[in-house]
C-alpha cells in the first residue's frame, strides 16, 4: 500500500470517526426543543453531550486539515467550490458552540430558548449539509481540466442530494434519540425511547429509497459490483437491526448498530470513491484522484508519521473521558 | 469592489476577531491552571474560589476562540484556494499537527475539567487543566509555524509550480517562529494579567464580598503582568533585529523610512507622503534605529525606495511596498501600549510590595481601563505582521493578487463577508455583556453554598 493510498484511508477513518461522534451530538442537538419540555429537562439533554461535543467537532477539524496536508488540491478544489454551502456551515456552526456557553449564563427564558433553537439549528444545518455534500462527492461536480469547480450553489442542490441531505438528517436524528435513552433517566429515557422506535422506520425507507436513487445516479454501486461486499451489506444490516434492539429495549445494542450504519454508509461512499477524491461529471480525465491531488512523497511520510504516533493517543484518552462519564445524566448533575 | 479586496477584507476581519480571543485563552489558561495547582497543593479554599472564578470567564472567552477558529482553517480553502494548492505541501501539515496534537487535547480535556469537579481524583482533575494550558499554547506553536512560512519560507523547494517540503525540522524551527512564537505566549500572558488585574481592581475598589479572592488574584497578575510585559519587549526588541534581517521592507514601512541611512534614525513622529515617499513633518532620533537594528549606534537600515530597487531587480518590474501609514501607526500603538502597559506593571509591582495597592484608589480606577491595552498592542502587533508581508501572500514566493480563489465570484465573497460580519458583531455584544455581567457577579464567591437556596443554574 502506498502512502496515498493510507491518507485515502486515513481521512476516511477520520470522517467515520466524525458521523459516528458528532452524529449522535447533531441528533441530540436536533432533539433538544422536542425531547427537553422545560428548561431543567433542556439542561439534561445539553449536559448529555457537554463534556464530549468540543472534542467530537475536532474530528471535523482534524479531516480539514489533514484534507489540507495530504491532499491540497481537493481541499482547494471542494473548499472553494462549496463555498456557499461551507459558508452555511460555517455559520451554524460557529452560533451552536457558543450557544453551549452561553445559553445557560442568563437566566432569562427568552436568551435561553434563543440559544436552544441556535443548538438545533447549529445541529439540524450540518445534518443535512452533511448528505448533500457526500452525495455530490459521490455523484460528481463540475471540475474542469484546472481542478476549479465551475458550477453554482444551487447545481449541488439537486433531488437526489436533498435526498440524502434527509437521509443524513434522520440518520442522526435517530443516532441522537438512541444516545439520550442510553445517558439519561426515567421518563426522559423512554421519552427518548419512544422518539427512537419513532424515528427508525423512517429512516429505514428514507434511506433505502436513497440507495435506489444511488444506483442511478452514481457509479458507486455499479462499481462494486453484484456483491458489494461487507461495508454496504453490513450497513444495511446495522440499519435493519436498529429496530429490532430498539423494540427489544437493548438501547447500548440499538447505539451500536446505528453508529456502524453510519460508519459503513461512509465506508462504502468512500470506496466506491477510491481512488478518485473529487469526480469531475465533465471529463474523467479531469478527475481529481489520491495521486494528482497530493502532496508530496516528503511530506506525506512525515504526515504518516505524525499521524501513527497521534492517533492512537487521541483515541485512547478520548475513549477515557467517554469512560469518565459513562454514567446516566440525572436531575442532581446540573452543576459541572 | 473585486474578490480579490473583499476576500482580504474577509480575512483581516475574521482574523483579528479570531485573534480578539486567542491570547487570552493563552495566558489565561496557565494563569487558571497555577491557581488549581494552589488548591491542590494547601487545601485552601479560596484558592478554589479564584480558580472557579477565573474559570468561568476563561470558559466563555474559550468558547468564542473555538469557533472562530474553524473559520481560520477553512477560509484557506474557500477564499485562497491558489495559495492551497501552492503551498498545501507545506502550510497543511502544520494545521493537520495543530488539530491532532492539541485541539483534541484542548477540547476533550476541557470537557473532562468543565464536568470532572467531583468525578475525578483531584491530580487528574488538576493534570486535565494544564492539559488544556500546554495544549492551547503548543496549537499557538503550530499555526506561528504556519505562519512564520509566509513571512520567511524555509525548508521548500519549487517543483511542480508548487512549493513543496524539503525539510520539515527546517520549517519547525524557522527563525522567524523562534523569535515570533515567544513573543505572542508572552503577549498571551500580559493579555491575561491584565484582564485579572483590571477586573480584580474593579472589586477592590467597590470592596466586594469575599476581597481576598481578588486581593490575590490583584497580586498574582501584577507578578504575571510584569513578565508577560518584561518578556514581550525584550523578545520585541529581538524580533525587530530578525526583521531588520529578514524582512527589511516590513521594518523600513514600520519606520517610514524612506532612504537607507547609516547610521539610522529613528521616527518619533512623522507625518508622510505616502505616494510621493517624503516626510512632510518628522521628528527623529539620530542613531535609535540602528541601535534598535543592531544594539549599536550605526549600521545600515535599508530604507523603503533602496529596497523597491533591489526587488525590482529580483523579482521584476511591480510595487513591492506595503501599506506605510498602516504599519507606521499599527508599530507605534503596539509600542506604545507596550510601555504603558511596562509603566503600569512595574507600579503595580511596587505598590503590591509595599501592600498599599487597594490603598491605591485612583490607580485601582485606572487598571480596568488598561484592559484594552493588551488588545490594542495585539491587534496592531498582527496589523504589521500581516501588512508588512505585503504585496506577498507568501514572501518572495507569490503574491496575494496570484493566491486567491479564481472560481468564486465576488458576489459570494461579499454574501459571506456581510454575514460573517453580522454574525461576529453580535456575538461580540453577547459575548461582552457576559464578559462584563460574570466578571462584576462575585455571588458566587460567598464561602459555602446555602443549601436552602436553589441549586445553581448549569452553565452547560
Amino acid at each position: 500500500m502506498d502512502l496515498n493510498t493510507l491518507w485515502f484511508i486515513l481521512i476516511a477513518v477520520l470522517f467515520i470517526g466524525y458521523f459516528f461522534l458528532e452524529g449522535f451530538d447533531y441528533g441530540v442537538g436536533i432533539l433538544l426543543p422536542f425531547l427537553g419540555k422545560n428548561d431543567e429537562e433542556r439542561r439534561i439533554v445539553i449536559n448529555t453531550i457537554g463534556p464530549f461535543w468540543d472534542g467530537n467537532e475536532v474530528w471535523l477539524l482534524t479531516a480539514g486539515g489533514a484534507m489540507f496536508a495530504a491532499f491540497p488540491q481537493m481541499y482547494a478544489t471542494i473548499f472553494s467550490g462549496f463555498y456557499l454551502a461551507l459558508f452555511l456551515m460555517l455559520v451554524t456552526l460557529i452560533l451552536r458552540g457558543v450557544a453551549f456557553e452561553f445559553r445557560s449564563k442568563d437566566k432569562r427564558p427568552g436568551w435561553r430558548s434563543t440559544w436552544d433553537w441556535m443548538i438545533f439549528l447549529g445541529s439540524a444545518v450540518p445534518g443535512l449539509l452533511w448528505g448533500v455534500a457526500l452525495s455530490n462527492l459521490a455523484r460528481g461536480v463540475a471540475i474542469d481540466a484546472n481542478m476549479h469547480y465551475v458550477g453554482t450553489f444551487w447545481d449541488l442542490l439537486s433531488p437526489y442530494s436533498l435526498l440524502s441531505g434527509v437521509a443524513s438528517l434522520i440518520a442522526f436524528t435517530l443516532h441522537g434519540a438512541l444516545f439520550l435513552s442510553l445517558k439519561t433517566e426515567g421518563e426522559m429515557a423512554e421519552r427518548a425511547h419512544r422518539t427512537a422506535s419513532r424515528l427508525w422506520l423512517p429512516a429505514v425507507v428514507v434511506i433505502l429509497v436513497f440507495v435506489v436513487a444511488s444506483y442511478g445516479s452514481t457509479d458507486i454501486f455499479q462499481r462494486l459490483g453484484v456483491n458489494p461486499g461487507i461495508a454496504p451489506l453490513g450497513a444495511l444490516a446495522a440499519l435493519l437491526s436498529i429496530g429490532y434492539f430498539i423494540r427489544e429495549r437493548r438501547h447500548g445494542w440499538a447505539f451500536v448498530a446505528s453508529g456502524a450504519n453510519l460508519a459503513l454508509s461512509v465506508l462504502t461512499i468512500f470506496s466506491g470513491l477510491y481512488p478518485r477524491l473529487v469526480i469531475s461529471n465533465l471529463n474523467p480525465e479531469w478527475n481529481l484522484t489520491i495521486y494528482n491531488a497530493s502532496s508530496s512523497e516528503y511530506t506525506l511520510q512525515v504526515m504518516s508519521l505524525v499521524a501513527l504516533i497521534f492517533v492512537p493517543i487521541v483515541l485512547a484518552y478520548q475513549s477515557w473521558s467517554y469512560w469518565v462519564f459513562r454514567k446516566r445524566v440525572s436531575r442532581k448533575d446540573l452543576e459541572y | 469592489m473585486a474578490n480579490l479586496d473583499l476576500a482580504r477584507l474577509q480575512f483581516a476581519i475574521t482574523t483579528i476577531y479570531h485573534f480578539f480571543f486567542v491570547p487570552l485563552t493563552l495566558g489565561l489558561s496557565i494563569l487558571v491552571a497555577l491557581m488549581q495547582t494552589q488548591y491542590y497543593r494547601t487545601g485552601d479554599e479560596t484558592y478554589k474560589r479564584m480558580t472557579k472564578f477565573w474559570g468561568k470567564l476563561f470558559l466563555i472567552n474559550f468558547a468564542m476562540g473555538v469557533v472562530t477558529g474553524i473559520v481560520q482553517e477553512f477560509q484557506f480553502g474557500m477564499n485562497w484556494s491558489e495559495y492551497s494548492r501552492f503551498v498545501g505541501d507545506i502550510f497543511g501539515a502544520p494545521l493537520a499537527v495543530e488539530a491532532l496534537m492539541a485541539f483534541f487535547i484542548e477540547s476533550t480535556f476541557l470537557g473532562v475539567w468543565l464536568f470532572g469537579w467531583d468525578r475525578l481524583p483531584k491530580r487528574a482533575h488538576l493534570a486535565s487543566i494544564w492539559l488544556v494550558a500546554i495544549a492551547s499554547n503548543l496549537s499557538a506553536l503550530w499555526i506561528l509555524i504556519a505562519n512564520s512560512f509566509m513571512q520567511e519560507p524555509v525548508g521548500y523547494a519549487l517543483r511542480n509550480g508548487r512549493a513543496e517540503m524539503t525539510d520539515f525540522l527546517a520549517l519547525v524551527s524557522n527563525p522567524h517562529v523562534l523569535v515570533q512564537y515567544p513573543h505572542v505566549f508572552f503577549s498571551g500572558i500580559t493579555t491575561a494579567a491584565f484582564f485579572v488585574l483590571g477586573i480584580s481592581a474593579w472589586h477592590l475598589l467597590r470592596k466586594s464580598s469575599n476581597i481576598e479572592v481578588f486581593r490575590r488574584s490583584a497580586n498574582w497578575a501584577t507578578v504575571y503582568a510584569v513578565i508577560g510585559v518584561v518578556m514581550v519587549i525584550m523578545v520585541g526588541h529581538t524580533q525587530a533585529q530578525h526583521m531588520v534581517q529578514a524582512q527589511p521592507m516590513k521594518m523600513a514601512a514600520a519606520e517610514a523610512l524612506w532612504d537607507s541611512e547609516d547610521p539610522a534614525s529613528m521616527s518619533l513622529f512623522t507625518v508622510g507622503d505616502e505616494p510621493g515617499r517624503r516626510d512632510v513633518f518628522s521628528i527623529r532620533i539620530p542613531g535609535l534605529l540602528s541601535f534598535l537594528a543592531y544594539n549599536r549606534f550605526e549600521g545600515e537600515v535599508k530604507g523603503i525606495n533602496d529596497l523597491q530597487a533591489e526587488y525590482e531587480e529580483t523579482y521584476g518590474p511591480g510595487d513591492y511596498v506595503p501599506p506605510i501609514a498602516l504599519n507606521y501607526w499599527s508599530f507605534r500603538l503596539m509600542v506604545g501600549a507596550g510601555f504603558l502597559m511596562l509603566f503600569l506593571a512595574l507600579y503595580g509591582l511596587y505598590t503590591a510590595i509595599q501592600k498599599k495597592t487597594e490603598n491605591a484608589p485612583r490607580f485601582l480606577r485606572l487598571l480596568p481601563f488598561a484592559i484594552f491595552l493588551p488588545y490594542l498592542a495585539n491587534i496592531t502587533g498582527w496589523l504589521l505582521t500581516e501588512l508588512g508581508r505585503q504585496p506577498w501572500i507568501v514572501f518572495g514566493l507569490q503574491r496575494v493578487e496570484d493566491a486567491v480563489s479564481p472560481n468564486v465570484s465576488a458576489e459570494t465573497v461579499l454574501l459571506s463577508l456581510v454575514g460573517f460580519t453580522l454574525l461576529y458583531g453580535v456575538l461580540m455584544v453577547a459575548d461582552i455583556y457576559l464578559l462584563a455581567k460574570f466578571a462584576r457577579d462575585d455571588s458566587s464567591l460567598s464561602p459555602e453554598p446555602d443549601s436552602a437556596q436553589p441549586a445553581p443554574a448549569a452553565s452547560f
